[in-house]
């Protein structure tokens, strides 16, 4: 059996390293709280901050869209583990201006109990707080229970919103959680994978797949999806993606959306654009409006060979904060 | 049992919770992450080294285990470390100013953490979790309060690992698990082992 083959330094230290490397990869713009392994962006305005953190694992998600028209600060989990309570409450300490925190992030049980520790500790210290809860992921619940689903890839569009609504139109805690709630409302994400990914301390695979199969639905920490299939064309695999996608909001003829197809991690350039193809064409197909199209890394499985296909729905609103740029590393517009 | 004799049992559960990570990592492979085993190694590496610290102080026994709570939930991250970080949190103020550890303190921490718990998680016997253990320790510990400390210890650890056993029947509400509903039957879950752990070691200890 093929093992787990990793180039780093320790396997026990990646969260720390990963915040080294980003604290040079923003050249400046990035500060870290290094003892709680949380960074945040520098000069803030007066605003709503908006707070994020999850496992490592995912970059550049979550830290990595910090930046100008992205999120403020956000601490770091160890690999595919979430942040503890003392990591999010000493970089929300140090970076709010009093006027409320929004936390967002994905909807993951870990995740939601550290962050609600902390939104209660600072609630007691006089720190106001709103929590939004990304859950994109067809594939992860039905839609008759959407709360219950995980966040991944279309956590971006999110964080887009969100930026720009808090750094460049001033909205006030309740406004930005409205209007993240709708985009999150608007937001769907499905995945694809070839291959399983490996934690740094692991010498087997979180799970593993056939050389002739591909797991439709899968989750980025290698979460059982819809099915297991023998590998089909991209073509065909990226119609049925599509086609779930639209039901499930349902995206129709006439609507106007944002699209990004994302790397999992490590299927090749050459197939992500071929996946891009096949997208544009099932959408022109249905009549559906691409506003705007990212494709690369943005949410990532560690090693895992795959693609996510996002669609964010807009309204004028959505649209009018989408347009606004976005200076990050995971992302620029 | 005195407080000292408290902090070398928790000394010698942390040692043993460390050396069982490679069996609650494969646990965790089948159904979950593969990263509770790490993480509970993670925060027990990170208690044994507090408490094996000169400099370490607790008040009483309800301030050593909140103590250790706090290191938990600290150092861990993640849904284990919320968990398991409430429970020895709320367990150890529930008993606040306790001198011994008398078979009914164990049983207040016990009770009182597995309520705290199911507040922060919402997790309730039979949803596939740490719960299933230790509310099955919590219920042993009632019946067990005028039981020697040792005696009902190795109850309260024998339930612990029975209610840990049975998750293998069920179809799991959280986490990755979730996911994979049947296909998760058959597999225990790596949090209630862990938390049957904690318990068969506190009892090796002490009957020794």
């Amino acid at each position: 059996m093929r093992k787990p083959k990793k180039l780093l330094n320790d396997p026990n230290n990646v969260r720390r390293e990963v915040m080294g490397g980003l604290l040079y990869a923003y050249n400046g713009k990035l500060e870290a709280l290094e003892d709680y392994c949380a960074v945040y962006r520098t000069n803030i305005n007066e605003q709503v901050i908006i707070v994020s953190g999850g496992g490592s694992g995912h970059e550049p998600t979550f830290a990595g869209f910090i930046g100008d028209g992205g999120i403020d600060a956000c601490a770091l989990g160890e690999v595919f583990t979430s942040p503890s309570p003392d990591q999010i409450i000493e970089v929300t300490k140090l970076v709010h201006k009093n006027k409320g925190v929004l936390f967002l992030y994905g909807n993951y049980s870990g995740d939601g109990m550290n962050f609600d520790i902390a939104a209660e500790i600072l609630a007691e210290e006089g720190i106001v707080s709103k929590t939004l809860r990304g859950t994109d992921d067809i594939a992860s619940a039905p839609l008759e229970r959407i709360a219950d689903r995980r966040g991944v890839a279309g956590i971006m569009f999110l964080y887009k919103i969100a930026g720009a609504a808090a750094q460049f139109k001033n909205y006030d805690l309740d406004s930005l959680y409205s209007v993240v709630k709708k985009a999150n409302q608007n937001t769907r994400t499905i995945g694809v994978a070839l291959d399983g990914c490996a934690l740094p301390q692991s010498s087997n695979f979180n799970f593993e797949l056939a050389d002739d199969e591909i797991e439709i639905g899968i989750g980025i920490h290698g979460e059982a999806g819809l099915r297991r299939q023998k590998i089909d064309s991209m073509d065909k695999t990226v119609t049925e993606m599509v086609d779930r996608l639209c039901a499930d909001l349902p995206f129709q003829q006439g609507d106007k959306i944002c699209v990004s197809i994302n790397n999992l991690g490590s299927l090749s350039n050459t197939e992500l654009l071929i996946a891009t193809k096949k997208v544009g064409e099932e959408l022109q197909k249905r009549d559906i409006t691409i506003h705007h199209l990212v494709t690369g890394h943005f949410c990532t499985s560690l090693e895992m060979s795959g693609f996510s296909i996002s669609f964010l729905k807009l309204d004028p609103e959505l649209q009018a904060l989408y347009d606004l740029p976005c200076k990050t590393l995971g992302w620029r517009k | 049992m005195n407080l000292a004799q408290t902090q070398a049992m928790i000394i010698f559960t942390a040692q043993k919770m460390v050396e069982s990570e490679p069996t609650l990592t494969s646990l965790d492979q089948v159904i979950g992450d593969g990263d509770h085993g790490i993480g509970m190694k993670r925060g027990f590496a990170t208690v044994l080294k507090q408490l094996q610290d000169p400099t370490f102080h607790a008040k009483d026994i309800g301030d050593l285990f909140n103590q250790i709570g706090t290191k938990l939930m600290t150092s861990m991250g993640g849904a284990s470390g919320a968990i398991f970080g409430t429970l020895f949190r709320a367990g150890g103020k529930s008993i606040a100013g306790a001198q011994t550890l008398s078979s009914q303190a164990l049983s207040e921490f016990l009770n009182n953490g597995w309520q705290a718990v199911h507040q922060r998680g919402n997790a309730k016997p039979g949803d596939k979790t740490m719960v299933d253990a230790l509310a099955a320790a919590s219920q042993t510990a009632q019946q067990q309060i005028n039981q020697p400390l040792p005696l009902a210890l190795k109850e309260i650890a024998k339930s612990a690992m029975a209610g840990a056993e049975q998750t293998k029947n069920m179809v799991a509400v959280f986490g990755r698990a979730k996911n994979l509903g049947e296909r998760a039957i058959g597999h225990v879950d790596p949090g209630a082992v862990s938390m049957a752990y904690i318990l068969q070691y506190m009892s090796e200890y002490i009957s020794q």
